[in-house]
């Protein structure tokens, strides 16, 4: 199985079991640069796959929360390498298939050869990288999908159809399927008319699809579930940690 | 920089350039430039990209734009000897007077321009980012001209130092908005900006203010700004009766420098841009991207920026707000990997010293960004004796009065200078 392959595994087998799948994302590092591998571990006890936020000094598609988190890990010396040695320190790897979100600038200066073969003993199976087009990601595609990596493209509701046929096809892993014209963390919660747009996604993507933006609550993971393979938390989760929370207990709540 | 390909191949894309074929189609100019924008962008940016191939250079278009630069704006602006100054520098010095334009800078000749476009384009609602305001200015004057609602985010850094032009721009009705985040000043309004676009992509425009960011913007602006050059080498050959040695421009985004020297790249004229060097060379200190950064890809672009080994984006310093930025437009890029145009740096005092001079010599009281240019031209005059000179004089200084007013006037008299 490649690498890529193993995201579709985890968020069907989920599915599969009866219910949504469940992607949690943290920014790595954060609140505490000590705690990032004890938190990594709770989180991928409750979620399917976890999505790793790369700290970037632009965080141009994010709102407060995660500006916040990437800032603040930032400041203390949380960077590429040092995450990649902090996962490579793990007896056994981490439960759950990791996915990193990172914008591309900070996967640029660390090489794409030598990212992919990091990646790979490190355990991430994709990558999500929000200022990338796919028109613009001929050569990182490359490098990482010769490792067995996937990039896992974005749909928005702006997405015009025909794009979103092409998105869907170059996708890996899984599809991300935006819920809102906005960015990270927004308070107005979901759209009322998100039926239609995860069913057509869903119906032409051949790989799982999963809904990320304005996810808080179990009725928010519920229903996307009924249209999408899984629901992605982000911010969220980050204010759970923000707040000094116990992030299983509220992955825990989300299911129920 | 110049390492970055072999000569053979620098002066293929120079040539190109000068042919007028860069960027190509896919937003490259060369190497550099391209989109690299969140997906919910995209289709903004198709629309964008296909709305300036049909109307920038349309008939209609031209004319209303020409009308406006003329009737509005003020265009053209003048081509003003500098006696005295030539005089102490030893050379024959040529003022382009950007600052006499409307609203006091260049940026009104790109604000005018894409507000127009904005209304062809059937937008609701413009936003755009500012540095030391003057865009933001500009953007509010032009937005009230074509009778559209205009937001502006500005660092709040830059609100404070940049006062009068915050006032200016709520009195020309437009919205101006506080950033917090990240540096506080014209880096974290780019981001702010593009946040808030991302969520109206369909009715908000964005008015970018500099030759950077995501194709078509360095384009764009470079168009709408190259009635610079255009008139400033006809000025020349007019009043001079010959085109200058060299020519000097400060860069901070880099719009109102490839405005002057786009026009110019096919001449036998030294072009020189001038970045801000700050307090001194080391990390932090400056805002000389082109001098010490390295490619990467910032806010769209992939171009040359200030970074550190893990890729994060640094912050700047420099007196002037308007030329503290990370990055830089992906056209300078190019033009100093071929070694077409020559990136240097002037220091906060010299910028200073500088802006004190031509007011005491010439009556001309300039912005402290185009100050960079004057300080970097006295001292290639020191070097090269005799040479005309021609020099972007880009915006007026009025707006940094909040600024020039913690350092005590060194020269005093017009007798002393």
């Amino acid at each position: 199985m490649q690498a890529h392959e193993r995201i579709g595994a985890a968020l069907t087998a989920a599915n599969d079991a009866g219910r949504p799948a469940l992607v949690p994302f943290i920014t790595a590092g954060y609140p505490e640069p000590a705690d990032f591998i004890t938190t990594l571990q709770a989180i991928a006890a409750s979620g399917d796959v976890v999505e790793l936020g790369i700290p970037f000094s632009d965080p141009m598609a994010d709102g407060m929360t995660i500006q916040r988190s990437s800032f603040e890990a930032l400041k203390k010396g949380v960077s590429l390498k040092w995450i990649f040695d902090q996962l490579d320190s793990v007896e056994g790897g981490i439960d759950a298939p990791l996915v990193m979100m990172s914008y591309l600038n900070p996967l640029l200066a660390f090489g794409y050869d030598e990212l992919a073969t990091r990646a790979l003993a490190a355990g991430v199976c994709g990558f999500i990288v929000p200022d990338l087009p796919l028109e613009e990601s001929a050569e990182i595609r490359a490098a990482l999908e010769a490792k067995g990596i996937g990039v896992i493209q974005l749909v928005t509701p702006a997405t015009p159809d025909d794009r979103l046929q092409t998105l869907c096809e170059a996708s890996r892993g899984f599809v991300y399927a935006v819920t809102i014209t906005g960015i990270t963390g927004g308070g107005a919660g979901l759209p009322a008319d998100l039926t239609d747009y995860l069913d057509k996604v869903s119906a032409l993507s051949s790989i799982p699809v999963c809904a990320g933006f304005g996810i808080r609550e179990a009725k928010d993971v519920a229903a996307v579930g009924r249209h999408a393979a899984g629901a992605i938390v982000g911010s969220a989760l980050v204010e759970v940690l923000e707040r000094g929370g116990d992030p299983r207990e509220y992955l825990g709540s989300l299911r129920n | 920089m110049s390492t970055l390909f072999a000569a053979d191949e620098a002066k293929l894309l120079l040539d190109a350039a000068i042919r007028g074929e860069m960027p190509d189609d896919h937003g490259r100019f060369g190497p550099f430039g391209g989109r690299y924008v969140p997906e919910t962008l995209v289709p903004a940016f198709e629309r964008l990209d296909a709305g300036v191939r049909e109307h920038l250079h349309e008939a209609t278009f031209q004319a209303e734009f020409r009308r406006e630069l003329r009737e509005w704006v003020g265009r053209p602006t003048a081509l003003t000897f500098a006696p005295r100054l030539s005089e102490i520098w030893g050379a024959e010095v040529w003022l382009k007077r950007e600052d006499l334009a409307h609203t006091g800078a260049h940026k009104i000749n790109n604000a005018i321009g894409q507000a127009i476009l904005a209304k062809r384009l059937g937008a609701k609602h413009i936003i755009a980012e500012t540095g030391a305001g003057q865009h933001g200015v500009a953007s509010a004057a032009a937005c009230a001209r074509v009778g559209l609602p205009c937001t502006v985010y500005m660092g709040a850094v830059d609100m404070e130092r940049q006062a009068p032009n915050v006032d200016r721009m709520h009195r020309l009705g437009a919205e101006v908005v506080a950033v917090e985040s990240g540096d506080k000043t014209l880096r974290a309004a780019i981001d702010e900006a593009l946040r808030t676009w991302v969520t109206d992509p369909a009715d908000i425009y964005y008015l970018i203010g500099s030759a950077v960011g995501a194709h078509p913007y360095p384009y764009l602006v470079r168009e709408l700004q190259s009635v610079i050059g255009a008139e400033a080498r006809q000025q020349m050959l007019d009043q001079a009766g010959a085109l200058p040695d060299a020519a000097f421009a400060c860069v901070g985004g880099g719009s109102n420098a490839i405005g002057l020297f786009y026009p110019m790249l096919g001449d036998d004229i030294e072009l020189i841009g001038v970045e801000a060097g700050g307090t001194g060379p080391g990390l932090g200190q400056n805002a000389a991207t082109l001098a010490t950064g390295t490619p990467g890809v910032l806010q769209g672009t992939y171009t040359i920026i200030l970074q550190d080994d893990d890729g994060q984006v640094q912050e700047t310093h420099s007196i002037s707000a308007g030329l503290d930025y990370s990055g830089v437009g992906p056209e300078h890029a190019l033009l100093q990997a071929t070694g077409r145009v020559k990136y240097i740096s002037a220091e906060d005092d010299e910028a200073l010293e500088a802006l004190e001079e031509l007011c005491a010599t010439e009556g001309i009281l300039t912005a402290l960004e185009t100050s960079h240019a004057f300080a970097a031209a006295k001292e290639y005059a020191k070097q090269n004796p005799g040479k005309r000179i021609l020099i972007g004089n880009s915006g007026r200084g009025d707006k940094d009065m909040p600024t020039l007013t913690k350092y005590p006037a060194r020269t005093r008299t017009h007798a002393s200078a």
